[in-house]
């Protein structure tokens, strides 16, 4: 059961990896399409509509992929992780299935709406579409965050006589302290993955000087919301998704940090290799006390390292744990510095024609992906060894009869699928950035060649 | 309380298969019935603003099945494991197929596509039954209330069953058959020109194989699933549900004779109601029956805590009532014949 406890896994980390490229670039869009579809209603100009069409055009690939994708995951409580559903499914299968019926009813409906029927609504009729596609998506992404908080720092709930975990608050459930911050974490990461998106094809349409209204209108909207997205990301959301760490899963923090001994004045490793053997950091590039004032606000308080904690609480990822966690920071003070400056440019009105400042917006497109998969890296091993904080250990939540032969054989063919699929997306959304957001009749008549569609 | 959940995930089932069961149809009688590019987009314009939504109900529906019967969920997927996966990969295959066929017009692309899209829909079609015959004949269930089941063993109905045996089979058949009349009475009902009376013809000749499959099928079923017969004899009021079939399936006749497209296309609604509130019916109050009937998964046995589906209760009822809201709307909004022309480049 060794080997299929460790397939199990992977399979859920592979298919919900791959499954989050999309939905955290719709949610991001979805609110900077009702910006787009704002400004055309506010201004009555044509372009900013033409500029919504575009970002839907992307939108429709991205939630496509997303939906295909996301069935998997919901299937995957039951097939991969059976005890874990038959103990908590009457709590987790709550928030799980109004999303099915709050959100993506709503979601699916008005984006169908949203996509092709704008001539039939009218211009505030398919403003309400664009808006009811983000509420739905974002009312998703509660949902998903709200089951997984429960996991994180699970409330709401009572044992039952034979081990069974039953609702007993559903406001408990809903209403989740930790689901409240982890969710606006969340939201700005998939804001930032928008904006850097829209940022860096504006970018590039200025840098090959091809559309370059839109490719200014782009880069502003990018650049503006970027910025209020990355503050807000490290404080308040950040600061206190640390604390709440701190609080409730002591050990999780000790090994995001690398903090293998308990000090008063903990330091901020920076840099540096954990070396979990010798129980010890190498190479440490630290800022002395910096921890021990970041998550108690004084500079001499004590943090409990991992010798404070047996070792059978210990996260059984401590490395990976230990990089995803200092990836996603580092990335995050990135964002923020590349964010500022492109806003300084834009105040002084030199970020258009500033190429280098275009050249790192337009290369620093990955760089979201990379943080927001890092964070929920973070999150997911920094839970382990639980499958439920406290309640119930992840070796104990798999499927009993589904051996390691299925599970290997399931989870090739998913990497075998989604192969193709990101071959696919890359060369379809490509092609949407190099056909442009001009109406394609018009660029025929100016004989600008378009491809065949 | 665990009835009405029983029944709400059973009308949310028999809601999905209703509505992805046409698109479904649709894309099995894909190549059939459409022959050029544009009779193609006309098929899949038919079914191209709705079938995502359509396939929410399967998620609703998941979900709402894990959170009112969590054991059962957890039984019932691990237990069917390399089924459900395979059906996720045509999924998969299916949904981008639709979404992604028109982005580009090449004569590799979107016959490719073509093929997959009806090729995938074919197989779910067959799969969907297969699962539907392995709840009905019953599972390898024991005492740990789990059970794991290979594609096939021998084919036969004894102790070491796989997901395929002859019965499953044969649902799988009956319900391909079903879910292409089902799929072309729509395709005749949204299209127009050849691909409409082509989509008629096929409806009209599968009518057949579906009345003789049903036949066979509910005859079979008496044999291999004992507890059909005590309900029907206990509760004799059951029988509306197999004479709601039974109307349904002389109604897409009687109406594809008389050319009402929309009234054939409910008819076939009716049928396809008909079969699965009979199914359902005849096993309650098993959820999953096993071969031996001592482990037999039950509404009790399987349901979640009482609060929690109390509290369901109130926000389904909203939530439905939204959905109910939405789909008027959206239905309202594309109703009618679809139109392709060459230059609209949305399907």
């Amino acid at each position: 059961m060794e080997e299929a406890l460790e397939v199990h896994r992977l399979h859920f980390a592979f298919t919900v990896t791959f499954h989050y490229i999309f939905p955290q670039l719709t949610m991001g869009l979805a609110l900077l399409l009702v910006y787009l579809k704002t400004k055309a209603l506010r201004t009555g100009d044509e372009h900013y509509n033409r500029a919504a069409r575009f970002w839907a055009r992307i939108f429709g690939i991205n939630f496509a992929l997303g939906v295909v994708t996301g069935i998997p995951m919901e299937f995957q409580f039951g097939t991969n992780w059976a005890e874990f559903s038959k103990a908590a499914g009457g709590v987790i299968g709550q928030t799980l299935a109004m999303e099915g019926i709050f959100s993506f009813f709503l979601e699916s409906s008005f984006l169908g709406l949203f996509l092709f029927g704008e001539k039939k609504l009218g211009r505030i009729g398919h403003w309400w579409a664009a808006f009811l596609v983000f509420l739905g998506s974002w009312l998703s992404g509660y949902l998903i965050v709200a089951t997984d908080a429960w996991m994180q720092h699970p409330t709401g709930y009572s044992i039952g006589p034979h081990g069974e975990i039953a609702l007993s608050s559903f406001w408990g459930l809903v209403l989740n302290r930790w689901a409240l911050w982890q969710y606006a974490h969340n939201m700005l990461g998939a804001v930032q993955t928008g904006c850097f998106v829209m940022a860096a094809v504006g970018a590039f349409y200025l840098l090959t000087k091809r559309d370059e209204a839109y490719g200014r209108t782009f880069v502003k909207a990018g650049v503006i919301v970027g910025l209020i997205a990355a503050c807000l990301q490290l404080f308040p959301t950040g600061d206190m998704q640390g604390k709440q760490i701190a609080q409730n899963q002591p050990p999780t923090l000790a090994a995001m940090e690398g903090l293998f001994e308990t000090q008063e004045g903990a330091p901020v490793a920076i840099l540096g290799q954990p070396d979990v053997q010798k129980r010890r950091l190498d190479n440490p590039f630290e800022v002395p006390k910096a921890l021990s004032f970041l998550t108690y606000r004084q500079w001499t308080a004590e943090v409990k390292g991992l010798d404070s904690f047996p070792q059978e609480l210990w996260p059984d990822r401590i490395t990976l744990l230990y990089y995803s966690y200092h990836v996603m920071v580092g990335l995050g003070t990135i964002f923020i510095a590349v964010m500022a400056a492109a806003a300084f440019l834009l105040w002084r009105g030199k970020l258009y024609e500033s190429r280098w400042m275009l050249w790192v917006l337009m290369l620093c497109v990955p760089l979201p992906y990379i943080a927001n998969t890092a964070g929920w890296m973070t999150a997911e091993l920094g839970r382990q060894p639980w499958l439920i904080y406290g309640l119930m250990r992840t070796a104990h939540g798999v499927s009993p009869r589904v051996g390691a032969g299925n599970a290997w054989f399931t989870l090739i063919g998913f990497m075998g699928m989604y192969a193709v699929l990101s071959i696919l997306f890359l060369f379809l959304v490509w092609r949407e950035i190099e056909i442009g957001p001009e109406p394609r009749s018009r660029r025929e008549e100016e004989g600008v060649p378009v491809l065949a569609d | 309380m665990e009835t009405i959940w029983f029944c709400i995930v059973a009308l949310m089932i028999a809601l999905y298969v209703l509505l992805d069961g046409f698109d479904l149809g649709a894309g099995a009688i894909h190549l059939l019935v459409a022959k050029t590019d544009e009779e193609r987009r006309q098929v899949l314009a038919s079914i191209g603003p709705v079938w995502d939504g359509n396939e929410v109900w399967l998620l609703a529906a998941g979900g709402t099945l894990y959170f009112a019967f969590p054991a059962l969920y957890a039984s019932g997927f691990s237990g069917f494991y390399l089924p459900l996966m395979i059906v996720l990969w045509l999924l998969i295959l299916r949904g981008t197929s639709i979404e992604f066929r028109n982005h580009i017009k090449s004569a590799v692309w979107d016959p490719l596509w073509d093929f997959i899209f009806c090729g995938s829909s074919l197989l779910v079609a067959v799969f969907y039954g297969a699962a539907l015959g392995n709840v009905v004949r019953g599972v390898p269930l024991d005492a740990s209330g789990y059970f794991f089941e290979p594609l096939w063993t021998n084919f036969r109905l004894g102790e070491e069953t796989g997901i395929l045996d002859w019965y499953t089979i044969l649902v799988g058949l009956l319900a391909l058959a079903a879910l292409v009349m089902h799929g072309g009475l729509w395709v005749q009902m949204k299209t127009s020109g050849p691909v409409s009376e082509r989509a008629a013809r096929v409806a009209g000749r599968i009518w057949w194989a579906v009345v003789a499959l049903t036949l066979l099928v509910t005859a079979v079923t008496f044999k291999v699933q004992p507890q059909v017969e005590e309900n029907f004899t206990t509760w004799p009021w059951g029988m509306v549900f197999p004479l709601l079939a039974v109307a349904g399936a002389a109604g897409v006749k009687f109406e594809l004779a008389k050319e009402d497209q929309r009234k054939a296309f409910l008819a076939s609604c009716a049928y396809l109601a008909g079969m699965l509130t009979s199914v359902v019916f005849s096993l309650y109050p098993m959820v999953l029956p096993a071969r031996n009937p001592v482990y037999s998964m039950t509404v009790t046995s399987a349901k979640a805590g009482v609060y929690g589906l109390k509290v369901g209760l109130v926000w389904w009822a909203i939530g439905m009532l939204l959905a109910a809201g939405y789909f008027t709307f959206v239905y309202r909004s594309f109703a009618g014949k679809v139109v392709v022309d060459r230059d609209s480049h949305e399907y």
